[in-house]
């Protein structure tokens, strides 16, 4: 079978929506029936049951009896329903009149090729067309049709059907949408479906499915960017496999890769596949690919190829995104969501809500909050440091989606890439005046100030990660300190117990300390069993957005077995009380930034892990540097 | 890229997500013709080597074909296999007509390995367009305690963003063939040269279209002895895949309620 061939053989994926009651149904009715795609008989069964019952047919009873038959009995969620034109089959994902239609649309629609919107000719454009049709053009929708139904009750007026053409391509312009083209249709009475009407004599363009069947199936386009997100790295002896799928542009062996948002480079020596004898040596987009480098870089889940050659990629914490809210509570500043962009995951919080979109008027507004199905323009500012594209630029790698409590709630595509907030260094340093900025200072120490906060059980290795990594740092000319819990309970904490309530003074004390020193322009390296969840959050919220949290995390038998002070052993002996992992708590970080685990590497990886870390995390903003200088 | 270049690379993408976002991964593994699919792909996403074991949930009444083709290539492809015991038939609940209660022992079987071996994701190779209630699912489907399925209250999926649901006791099931349609897998079948069940083939005018238990399948009228046939055919017919399944019709809602409480 030649690959054109069995192109035809796949379901074209197209979603119908529109105002409840403009047909949706009646016109699925009439496509299956028109199509020839019903079993024997089944119309006339159905015609047979509405007379019983005195009722006059209508093609919408078919869908029902259909539904039940195929869903027996349950409420539809989004199904799929196949025909077949002459051209090629299709599939319909469908989720007529349910009240989670929005959810359902948005699932279907994102993997269809094609929309149909459903308009009535009386009534026109109405609310949910214009919800509908916002929500395509935000899920990047380029190929739409809307087909007027319902012609029969305007008489088949030619003069209303162009008035109401002249108002739908005004709309879709004013919306950025451009329509493939208008089908004046009867679903009920069969006109302009599958054959052309003579009730529309002044129409001189196609049947609805010759429009559909015309629609051309889009293939992924190799041109543009080249962009690979890393989902994982897989590890088969020395050699480290990276895994991803190519969202856009081609790859070929030999070439020069950069990695976003590290900005290390290497080349690519070997697409690894299976079985092996099928290897490649250049893939294109919408390939899942498998690949090995010529060096050993640090490379995670999250992180971007892109081509040398090439522009890198925006890179920032702050983001000014497009925001359709689907959570049933309603969205707030101030709240603190997981954002998923690809691969790269972080905490955002949601800095400012600049303005709200309302989508039926198309114009924008200042609500303080979007409600559930809201839209609006928002500043998100993230935990960690994001590589992206701009919507602009690139659809795939510019979108993302908010979860809350583990359920995608919120749908974002990115406009801008903003600096990073004025608010902590700045504002601290205009609030003392100080002659020097934060600015100033990383310029001449080369990096931003910050603090790395190692948390683990005794004998995890924090101290010694900690003094290896400031050695290192120090040799490369870093600002760097470590400030050790062991160290500081001889004087800035000397009056303290290991208390729950004194452990937290404790963590406030130092937190404030780390603070401090990071403002001078150092990078601090704070390792501090701090083993309950909240003392660290409190930390995180002392410090401000240069916080980041290690988990230093090696098992605690392999802690008990290294034992450098001899305390498991007094613990276990009753000698000390309240023994971090022996008689209390350690509260496992649950979203650390970085996990270490001592236990199954090597503190030469460990360190080099910690390295590029503080590399990546506390690199200058040259872009935010030229502007404010 | 082809169509099944662009079905294999969605697949591997899910399988790849599925096996990075979760703990604790198992496939499930019927030996039908739509799990050695499911094999060949994971075998192409982790080149070569399957980094999770393969679960066959064993009722002990498969046909013998079946169980040679398992030990066959469970060795031959290094598959981690795990083939425990179902639980027997008077555990599973009464009130379902027979032949759905021999399938229920499925679903038990499935439970005892998640609770066994503490499995929070469970990769399973169902199709949209087997059958209706299959139609309504998620790439990734979040189950209660029981692997009960809420289909009314499902979360959003778009944009390749799957949801990821790690509490105690819940598992989220994993269908990184949902999209594809029988004729789509028999394509693959024939393109990847992938071995299955010769049961599949006819013999005396009849073939099994979908392979499940001795006793609860049945043959379908065929003359189909190759792949290309079985295409040829499948390109004409009216009747639906699991027309050889008898507990899909024993009663109105039979299947519905098989998926709800837990069956693949």
């Amino acid at each position: 079978m030649s690959v054109s061939e069995s192109q035809k053989k796949r379901p074209f994926p197209i979603v119908i929506v529109g105002h409840v009651d403009h047909g949706k149904s009646t016109l699925i009715g009439r496509l299956l029936f028109d199509t020839g795609s019903l079993p024997e008989g089944k119309v006339e069964e159905i015609k047979q049951v509405s007379e019983k019952r005195g009722q006059t047919f209508e093609w919408a009873f078919l869908m029902d009896a259909l539904q039940v038959e195929r869903d027996q009995g349950v409420t539809v969620d989004a199904s799929h329903i196949w025909f077949k034109s002459k051209k090629r089959p299709y599939v319909i994902i469908d989720a007529p009149g349910h009240r989670a239609f929005i959810t359902n649309m948005i699932t279907g629609a994102a993997s269809a090729e094609a929309a149909i919107i459903v308009v009535d000719a009386e009534q026109g454009i109405c609310e949910q067309t214009r919800h509908h049709s916002y929500l395509l053009r935000f899920l990047g929708f380029k190929k739409i049709l809307v087909t007027v139904n319902k012609m029969d009750k305007i008489g088949w007026d030619g003069d209303k059907f162009d008035a109401l053409v002249y108002d739908l391509n005004e709309y879709f312009s004013d919306l950025g949408l451009p329509l493939t083209g208008i089908v004046p249709i009867s679903a009920r009475h069969g006109d302009n479906i599958a054959k052309k009407s003579e009730k529309s004599g002044w129409y001189d363009g196609k049947t609805l499915i010759k429009a559909v069947d015309d629609i051309p199936r889009s293939s992924q386009s190799a041109g543009g960017p080249f962009r690979l997100p890393v989902q994982d790295i897989y590890k088969r002896g020395d050699e480290r496999i990276i895994a991803g799928r190519i969202e856009n542009g081609r790859l070929k062996v030999g070439d020069k890769i950069r990695v976003a948002p590290t900005g290390e480079e290497a080349s690519i020596v070997q697409f690894k596949s299976w079985p092996e004898n099928a290897a490649e040596i250049s893939a294109v987009a919408g390939k899942s690919v498998a690949v090995t480098l010529d060096r050993d870089l640090f490379i995670d889940r999250g992180h971007i190829l892109h081509l040398a050659a090439d522009k890198a990629l925006h890179s920032s914490h702050r983001l000014l995104v497009q925001l359709y809210w689907f959570g049933k509570a309603p969205l707030k500043e101030g709240q603190n969501l997981q954002l998923r962009l690809g691969q790269q995951e972080t905490i955002a919080t949601i800095e400012e809500i600049r303005r709200s979109f309302d989508i039926q008027s198309l114009t924008y507004g200042q609500e303080s909050e979007l409600p559930q199905h809201g839209m609006g323009e928002v500043v998100l500012r993230c935990r960690n440091r994001l590589a992206f594209d701009l919507a602009s630029e690139l659809a795939e790698t510019s979108r993302g989606v908010l979860l809350d409590n583990d359920r995608i709630a919120g749908a974002v595509t990115i406009s801008e890439s903003l600096a990073l907030a004025d608010q902590t260094v700045q504002a601290n340093i205009t609030r003392v005046k100080d002659t020097v900025t934060g600015l100033e200072r990383a310029e001449v120490f080369g990096h931003r100030g910050g603090v790395l906060w190692m948390t683990g059980l005794s004998g995890a290795g924090k101290s010694t990660l900690s003094m290896a990594v400031q050695r290192r740092l120090f040799e490369r000319g870093y600002h760097v300190y470590v400030l050790d819990g062991d160290n500081v309970r001889h004087g800035l904490t000397r009056d303290l117990g290991f208390s729950a309530k004194d452990r937290s003074e404790n963590i406030r004390r130092v937190a404030e300390a780390a603070k401090l020193i990071a403002d001078s322009g150092a990078v601090v390296l704070a390792a501090f069993i701090s083993p309950y969840r909240a003392d660290r959050t409190m930390a995180r919220d002392i410090i401000g957005e240069d916080f980041r949290e290690i988990h230093v995390s090696a098992d605690i038998s392999v802690c008990e077995e290294r034992d450098p002070k001899g305390l498991y052993a007094k613990a276990r002996a009753g000698e000390i009380e309240k023994f971090t992992g022996v008689s209390d708590v350690y509260e496992e970080p649950l979203d650390a930034d970085l996990e270490i685990d001592t236990g199954k590497e090597d503190i030469q990886t460990s360190v080099d892990h910690l390295i590029s870390f503080v590399q990546n995390t506390y690199a200058i903003d040259r872009r935010k540097a030229k502007s404010s200088g | 890229m082809t169509d099944l270049d662009e079905l294999e690379a969605e697949s591997i993408f899910i399988l790849r997500e599925a096996y990075r976002r979760f703990d604790n991964i198992a496939m499930l593994w019927s030996i039908g013709k739509d799990s050695n699919v499911m094999i060949r792909l994971a075998q192409k996403a982790f080149v070569g080597r399957i980094p999770f074991p393969c679960a066959h949930l064993d009722t002990g009444k498969e046909f013998p074909e079946t169980y040679a083709f398992r030990d066959r290539y469970a060795k031959e492809w290094g598959l981690n296999l795990i083939a425990d015991d179902c639980p027997p038939i008077e555990q599973v609940d009464q009130s379902l007509p027979p032949a759905s209660r021999f399938a229920a022992r499925k679903s038990l079987g499935l439970e005892q390995a998640i609770k066994n071996y503490q499995f929070d994701g469970i990769i399973a190779g169902i199709r949209r367009d087997e059958q209706a209630t299959r139609a309504k699912e998620r790439v990734f489907s979040p189950r209660s305690p029981y692997g009960a399925w809420d289909f009314k209250d499902q979360p959003p999926e778009f944009w390749g963003q799957y949801t990821v649901v790690k509490k105690p006791g819940v598992h989220v099931r994993v269908h990184p063939l949902l999209h594809w349609t029988e004729v789509d897998i028999w394509r693959y079948i024939e393109r990847e040269d992938i071995p299955i069940v010769p049961l599949y083939f006819a013999r005396d005018g009849k073939r099994f279209r979908s392979l499940g238990e001795e006793g609860i399948t049945f043959p379908v009228d065929s003359s189909a002895a190759t792949i290309p046939e079985i295409i040829a055919e499948l390109e004409e017919t009216r009747a639906p895949e699991r027309a050889g399944r008898a507990m899909d019709h024993e009663a109105e809602a039979s299947f519905e309620k098989l998926r709800q409480s837990g069956y693949m």
